[in-house]
């Protein structure tokens, strides 16, 4: 039951006051630039979410078993230093794979996902929550729940902002402001708007 | 090549092709690190550096490395020079690298390094390579520095809090104190959506500058074409 709340905690963490977009500043660019309209701001996100989960389970073990100074200890290896290039690597490695996956045996998910599937590799909410979820001290199964929030929550970002950013794109604003300069001032004020949860999560889950 | 046109590529990057307000690469750092305007300088640096380095490698591997698998490439490339700056960060500056935390080896998957290497390193020489960096590098550090001071000043009252930690002569508790404290600082400006809009403004103000005084219609389009 403890177990479950606190994953449950994590969980809406991830989504409502940490959420990665609109508080940690992750995963600008594809918020900017795909955010136009709600069907690729829906791709996008779902397409996101997948590898970020898979990342997680992927990084988790390799990072523990293999890399962590911890698990050296005592002998003479200490392969920590090679984090940052072993994620980026079995990020690229993992997009390229499920690209030849969907391709071959779900060709609709793959239409649909296939122009955002390659920009995923850099987009930094990846390879931030791989980090994130060790330097929290995260075990394999809250490492999983946390890349699951992450990845919802950027949805959840994703979709409400799309549906400011058409009012905005109507609206009459001064020149020098069109375009992204407005959309950014909006932002603000969704993210001004995500400041309230903060706190509710431990309100309701307290462990 | 004229001395001229190699000043050019120096300065491009730091108004007209700035790489944060004009191109719009690298937004997450930027939003991110820009609390306080020394962790805008550490950042800056920081990214500068690998900027440079990786231009330089990139551009001199661009005939050997095959066309297909050069995304990979160059990400391997990035990588290993933000681990190096990982590691020197870590062993010199250990408040600057508790600042920036994640943010520091997240400068694998900025933009602007990646960006740089596919549109000028992988088609252009060592040398000017190397200027292109470090100009896109110093526009980067000028910009995150400029929203660093405003977001601090306004935010915490003060400007360059955390400055000792980078130059240790100025003593850990460095700060000058630009509003008074009996005035309650905007603190909203040092957290989220103050760095949006603060970035909104600074990015508005970017394209008015440059747009003034050509009068012309193709800044509106940089500015939106430049994300993706």
């Amino acid at each position: 039951m403890e177990m479950a709340l606190k994953l449950a905690s994590i969980f809406f963490t991830m989504i409502l006051v940490d959420n990665y977009v609109l508080a940690k500043f992750l995963g600008i660019c594809p918020f900017l630039g795909v955010s136009k309209k709600l069907d690729s701001a829906v791709g996008m996100s779902l397409a996101v979410t997948f590898v970020m989960v898979m990342a997680t389970a992927a990084t988790w073990p390799i990072y523990t078993f293999v890399l962590s100074p911890a698990y050296a200890a005592g002998t003479s290896r200490d392969l920590g230093y090679l984090q940052t290039i072993v994620f980026i690597l079995i990020i690229a490695i993992l997009v390229q794979l499920l690209e030849n996956f969907l391709k071959k045996f779900v060709p609709a998910l793959y239409k649909a996902l296939g122009v955002y599937l390659p920009l995923i590799t850099t987009n930094c909410t990846i390879l931030g929550v791989t980090i994130l979820n060790l330097d929290n001290g995260y075990n394999f199964v809250e490492s999983i729940v946390c890349a699951a929030g992450a990845g919802i929550g950027f949805l959840v970002a994703m979709v409400l902002f799309s549906g400011v950013r058409r009012r905005v794109e109507q609206a009459i604003t001064p020149k020098c402001f069109e375009g992204l300069p407005i959309t950014l001032v909006a932002a603000a004020v969704t993210s001004l708007s995500f400041m309230g949860f903060g706190g509710i999560v431990d309100a309701i889950f307290k462990v | 090549m004229s001395n001229n046109s190699k000043l050019k590529i120096l300065t491009n990057g730091f108004l007209n092709e700035n790489p944060v307000l004009r191109l719009v690469l690298g937004t997450c750092p930027t939003l991110a690190v820009t609390s306080m305007a020394s962790n805008g300088i550490g950042m800056g640096l920081a990214a500068t550096f690998v900027l440079i380095c990786s231009n330089i490698v990139i551009s001199a591997l661009r005939k050997i490395i095959p066309d297909q698998v050069r995304i990979p490439c160059y990400i391997t490339v990035i990588a290993g020079f933000v681990s190096v700056v990982q590691m020197l960060v870590k062993a010199y500056v250990p408040d600057l690298d508790k600042a920036l935390g994640v943010y520091l080896p997240l400068i694998v998957v900025n933009c602007i390094i990646l960006g740089r290497a596919e549109m000028f390193a992988s088609k252009n020489g060592v040398v000017d390579s190397a200027l292109d960096g470090l100009g896109m590098g110093i526009g980067f550090t000028i910009t995150l520095v400029v929203m660093g001071s405003i977001r601090e000043i306004l935010g915490s009252g003060t400007w360059m809090a955390g400055l000792g930690s980078l130059i240790p002569a100025l003593g850990a508790d460095f700060a000058i104190q630009v509003i008074p404290e009996s005035i309650d600082p905007f603190t909203i400006m040092t957290s989220a959506p103050g760095g949006f809009f603060v970035f909104g403004i600074l990015m508005a103000g970017a394209t008015w500058l440059t747009s003034r005084p050509k009068k012309s219609e193709k800044s509106a389009e940089a500015v939106e074409g430049g994300n993706a």
